[in-house]
């Protein structure tokens, strides 16, 4: 059976199907790391004393990071620009760009948890160190998730750009909310992790 | 089915809007960066901690909505999708402020 309203828009929402679908499944998310960053609160509030992020983590390591990330979603977005000027090999570099760049986010960051973990900095060390890996290490499923789906419509599922174009470019799209996402969720993390 | 344009649910897009878009992209681009080496540079200043906090903060909620503004096409989405993250926002913002009323004095929870 085909799947319907993938290129046309309901007439009832004035969407396809998939774009709702995305948005609901980035609200849930919202949802998720909210409950994370309200956890958080809650313990750095209630604890007697903090440690400021800088004093333990790599903040120049981080900010690196972040340019990465932040560099990753425009070439996500540049991606998308490039099939709906029709320009599938444009596309092809831009989503290839933004898969390695996903990678040397998560290279950095093995080196970051490989340094805490070698000097016993574990997630049971403190309170601090728990919250530390629970979001981060959350996060970088994240990455490791969209990086897949990002693969996928590079590789294999680039085919679909032969059959039905207009659907490929709306999943690109669809994928490119999801990365950005994972965008917006690090640039919240990374000052009030690292910085404060 | 046109193959002209992908719907993606903004409409049609003609090859001077994608043009522009692009060169949105870039100077939000631009801005992400700049925003990055102040939130980066405040850190630096030792500021007291409920300051240090809110330029965090500020800083990053203008981050943030240049991402979901222009990645992520909300300044021009539906309203559908407007309202379901209102609706989200506004439920978020009582997940924060679960940790408020939990400090209070026995107002929420005994």
């Amino acid at each position: 059976m085909e799947i319907p309203y993938t290129v046309e828009e309901r007439r009832d929402t004035g969407l396809t199907n998939g774009k709702i679908g995305i948005w609901l499944f980035l609200a849930s998310e919202v949802m998720l790391f909210g409950a994370l960053f309200a956890s958080y609160i809650l313990i750095r509030t209630g604890a007697p004393s903090w440690p400021r992020g800088d004093t333990i983590l790599d903040v120049p390591l981080a900010t690196f990071n972040t340019i990465v990330l932040i560099t990753s979603s425009v070439t996500m977005v540049m991606a998308w620009a490039s099939l709906m000027r029709r320009k599938f090999g444009t596309f092809r570099i831009y989503m290839g760009a933004t898969i390695l760049l996903g990678l040397v986010f998560l290279i950095v960051k093995y080196f970051e948890y490989s340094h805490h973990l070698h000097i016993n900095e574990y997630p049971s060390t403190n309170n601090f160190l728990a919250i530390y890996y629970t979001l981060t290490g959350l996060h970088m499923l994240h990455v490791a998730g969209g990086m897949a789906v990002n693969a996928w419509f590079w590789g294999p599922g680039a085919k679909q750009w032969q059959t039905d174009p207009v659907w490929f470019t709306n999943r690109v799209e669809h994928s490119g909310l999801f990365w950005h996402f994972v965008d917006l969720v690090w640039i919240f993390l990374f000052p009030t992790l690292y910085l404060l | 089915m046109t193959t002209e344009h992908a719907s993606g649910g903004h409409g049609g897009h003609s090859a001077a809007d994608i043009d522009r878009h692009v060169r949105v992209y870039i100077s939000v681009f631009v801005a992400l960066m700049v925003l990055t080496v102040i939130t980066v540079a405040v850190s630096y200043l030792d500021l007291a901690t409920p300051m240090a906090v809110t330029v965090a903060l500020l800083v990053a909620l203008i981050k943030g909505g240049l991402v979901a503004g222009f990645f992520m096409h909300l300044v021009s989405e539906k309203k559908l999708i407007i309202a379901v993250l209102a609706l989200t926002v506004a439920f978020f913002f009582v997940l924060l402020g679960l940790p408020v009323i939990t400090h209070s004095n026995g107002f929420w929870i005994p």
